[in-house]
């Protein structure tokens, strides 16, 4: 059977699973006795395994199963929540994780388990516990089908949600019926008139096949009476006897039921098809619409959404040619449609972007577990509080963001807070806290993580600045405070004295600086020597959306993001003065370089000679220069394009935009114009 | 139709100076007429800049200047071809397009040491059709930038 194309919904599900079963151990690790929570686990595991077996990746259903049942034992009482059970769990969790990132990069997602296996399995044996295989409250009639599986089971809770009732009828036909086969399907006829047949022993197959003696079950959902699902097959001739029981789903299953299917389910059941293929079938569609029900969102590939923009902005594009029209014909019915599609088109703009738009959370829910087992490996006591998890930012910001904040988490835990007993000896309670912070501001995310730790000792950054030679001695004893500590954005710097696992393999703080600049952010960091620091990164609210600064040389456009401009002047041809064969301006007492865009660009033509020169200040860090253009057109938002992959670099050009004209626009990419 | 259509290759023909090129209509995403092209300063000198797409911004080659050839005006004929192979979409700028034909794959010939004043090196193969000559584009050859440095600006 196919199974590519449920490949990426299985990953994404199992993903969200394994990230639920982090946070709520993490939760059940501080309320031991709260076994709702166990209950959350649980499901979320059994949901793991039925879709991982499904996929037939069995050594990701075999570990989430006995996972599954050491909750199972903790869920009963007949364990109780131990840090030992716990650490245990986290582990297969992490096991679990790293089979199902093996699957998601194209692997095989097998792994060695056989270690946490056994440990799981010493759990449940050490305290004597025995897995209960199946449910004890069923049904136990004679010839009654002894053990519906998960999705049967799922079937039929959601059915009695729905207002029907399950019934298992075993029918008996008379010693003397001479077609079986066709009072079977007499029966089943009448039967799916009246409900859905989820199950039948024996199956449909070896009915057809007569493989019966006289007598068989059904298992049937349906809104009818069971009086009257009796009387109705009783109808069909050479029955002897009908007997209809309701079914009686155990607890556990109609959690699970609950979990895994939805309605539609109920009504797909098709006669032909082998019922082990069924119900995979059912847990496939099932598994989507868990996610689709429990957030109300759907998936789309960020893909779809590029070219509904893109579709987008030809609307926009002929919006301005219907706006210009309007305004040459002045015919007055045709100014006011024109007007209302105006309008309607950048609403739709505006949530069309808003699509991209993903709560920060999706990144920061995984922090939690990780510094845990953090805090555990240093022996260190850390409490993290997360605020503004809801915060929006673009898909893409939020794709790259991870890392860098992460190496920023490790930062503080490792180097910021101290050991428990440190801390106590500087009056400071022995958990360290740790505040990782989103919000808003303006057209700018901001995330902060602050720790009341150590802080940054100016002394070591300094010596170790000095030693790689980073700064010169000189300048070395002007710098403030925030500017030494700043210094350890530099590359290669660290100021960790050993080499230890989690940080200080060489990859330091200047690769998270410069992701965070790739995105068009900035990182700062500030301290309080036995205080605490505090990093902060600065990030635009979306990538594809930028404000620029519109410009002319010669008859070419030119847009200038607005985040690398300090301002625009003109000044007078003769204010230009002469320093070191370079053009310098004397900006605000600052000697500031002035760069000549067409001369960069090659612009053809020659420029006319004016008095005035206009001009966009820029910066990069501390560092500025003045852009010289021939004119300002005004301030836009754009849509930030790639010039496509045949032209990956091009020097100084960052991107390209259309214009409303629908002609492309390069994009000026500062950065690399300061040197 | 055909009784050897696995044999067959349909093929965009469009022309450049005197020649007939061919490119394999697979490769072909469509044909525009040419429209404004923005320049995209200090990128290697066949590149013509870039063009709004419906929303994709394209680059465009100059395939005149790309092959070496005289670069003339632009007239009513001239196309744009927009090609696309792996990820990369770009357009060709010839003088016109204006033919789509079978060309049996076994009449394709491996490129003569000389044809026109195209280097070898952009061609597949020449078809042989009655009186005509197709020279078959290696599409590959063509986006690959063998000179990476004026792509750099440096």
């Amino acid at each position: 059977m196919e199974m590519n194309q449920y490949l990426e919904v299985f990953i994404e599900e199992s993903k969200e699973h394994l990230q639920a079963c982090n946070e709520k151990l993490l939760e059940l690790e501080k309320n031991p006795t709260d076994l709702s929570i166990v209950n959350d686990i649980f499901r979320s595991a059994h949901t793991l395994k039925g879709m991982s077996a499904t996929m037939g990746y069995e050594d990701l259903a075999s570990l989430t199963h006995q996972m599954e049942n050491v909750l199972d034992a903790i869920r009963n009482e007949k364990l109780s929540v131990s840090a030992e059970i716990l650490d245990v769990v986290f582990a297969s969790v992490d096991d679990l994780e790293e089979m199902v990132f093996s699957i998601a990069e194209g692997g095989d997602g097998k792994k060695d388990v056989s270690r946490v296996v056994e440990m799981l399995k010493k759990i449940e044996n050490g305290e004597a516990v025995a897995e209960e295989s199946s449910p004890s409250n069923e049904v136990t009639l004679s010839q009654s089908i002894q053990d519906y599986d998960d999705y049967e089971n799922a079937v039929i809770q959601q059915s009695k949600e729905q207002g029907f009732s399950a019934y298992e009828l075993t029918i008996t036909l008379r010693e003397d019926c001479l077609l079986k086969a066709a009072r079977v399907f007499m029966v089943f006829e009448i039967l799916e008139q009246a409900g859905e047949v989820i199950k039948s022993v024996p199956s449909v197959d070896q009915l057809e096949e007569e493989k019966f003696d006289h007598q068989f079950t059904v298992a049937i959902v349906t809104k009818d009476s069971s009086e009257d699902i009796q009387n109705k097959v009783m109808k069909v001739s050479e029955i002897d006897s009908v007997n209809v029981q309701p079914i009686v789903v155990s607890e556990r299953n109609m959690k699970q039921a609950h979990e895994e299917t939805s309605q539609q389910q109920l009504t797909v059941a098709e006669e032909e098809v082998p019922k082990h293929v069924q119900a995979k079938e059912q847990v496939k569609t099932a598994s989507k619409q868990v996610a689709a029900t429990s957030t109300k969102t759907i998936r789309v590939n960020i893909e779809r959404l590029d070219i509904l923009m893109n579709l987008f902005e030809e609307l926009v594009i002929d919006r301005g040619r219907l706006e210009q029209i309007s305004k040459d014909l002045n015919n007055n019915e045709l100014n006011e449609t024109v007007e209302r599609m105006s309008r309607i088109s950048g609403d739709l703009q505006n949530i069309i972007l808003n699509m991209r738009m993903v709560p920060v959370e999706t990144v920061f829910n995984r922090f939690p577990r990780m510094i845990r087992q953090l805090a555990k490996d240093l022996n260190k006591k850390i409490n993290l509080e997360i605020i503004g998890a809801e915060t929006e930012l673009d898909r893409t910001v939020i794709d790259e963001i991870g890392d860098p904040l992460v190496h920023l988490l490790r930062n503080a835990i490792d180097h910021g807070v101290e050991m428990p007993d440190v801390r106590v000896k500087n009056g400071k309670s022995e958990e360290g806290n740790v505040v990782l912070r989103a919000y808003h501001s303006g057209n700018h995310v901001f995330i902060e993580i602050e720790d009341d730790g150590a802080g940054i000792n100016r002394e070591r950054v300094l010596k170790k600045a000095l030693d790689r030679g980073v700064v010169t001695e000189q300048i070395a004893s002007t710098l403030t405070d925030k500017q030494v500590y700043e210094l350890i954005f530099s590359s290669g710097f660290s100021t960790a004295d050993q080499i230890s696992d989690i940080s200080g393999r060489g990859v330091g703080l200047d690769v998270v600086k410069s992701t965070i600049e790739s995105l068009g952010g900035t990182v700062s960091v500030d301290a309080q020597e036995g205080k605490g620091s505090l990093f902060s990164i600065q990030l635009p609210l979306t990538l594809s959306i930028i404000s620029v600064m519109l410009v002319e040389l010669r008859k070419e456009k030119y847009a200038i993001p607005l985040s690398s401009i300090i301002e625009t002047a003109v000044i007078k041809k003769d204010e230009i003065l002469q320093a070191h064969n370079q053009k310098v301006i004397d900006f605000r007492g600052k000697i500031v370089p002035l760069v000549f865009l067409s001369e960069i660009f090659e612009v053809p033509e020659e420029s006319e000679n004016e008095d005035f020169v206009s001009l966009i200040i820029v910066r990069k860090g501390d560092k500025m220069a003045a852009l010289v253009v021939d004119s300002f057109i005004g301030q836009q938002e754009i849509v930030l394009k790639s010039l496509g992959n045949y032209l990956n670099s091009v020097f100084a050009i960052s991107g390209a935009t259309i214009l409303g004209d629908g002609q492309v626009a390069l994009i000026v990419d500062c950065n690399s114009l300061i040197k | 139709m055909s009784e050897h259509i696995s044999g067959d290759l349909k093929v965009i023909v469009f022309q450049l100076q005197d020649e007939e090129y061919g490119i394999p209509v697979q490769q072909v995403r469509s044909i525009e007429k040419v429209q404004h092209i923005t320049r995209v300063p200090r990128t290697a000198s066949y590149i013509k800049g870039v063009i709004n797409l419906r929303g994709v911004v394209t680059p465009i080659i100059d395939l005149r200047k790309r092959f070496g050839l005289k670069v003339l005006d632009d007239t009513e004929s001239t196309r744009m071809i927009i090609v696309s192979k792996e990820d990369m979409e770009v357009g060709f700028i010839v003088d016109a397009a204006n033919d789509v034909i079978d060309i049996h794959q076994g009449i394709i010939e491996p490129a003569p040491e000389v044809v026109g004043a195209v280097e070898v090196e952009y061609i597949q193969g020449v078809a042989k059709l009655d009186k005509r000559l197709i020279v078959m584009i290696d599409l590959e050859q063509v986006l690959k930038s063998n000179d990476e440095r004026s792509l750099l600006g440096v």
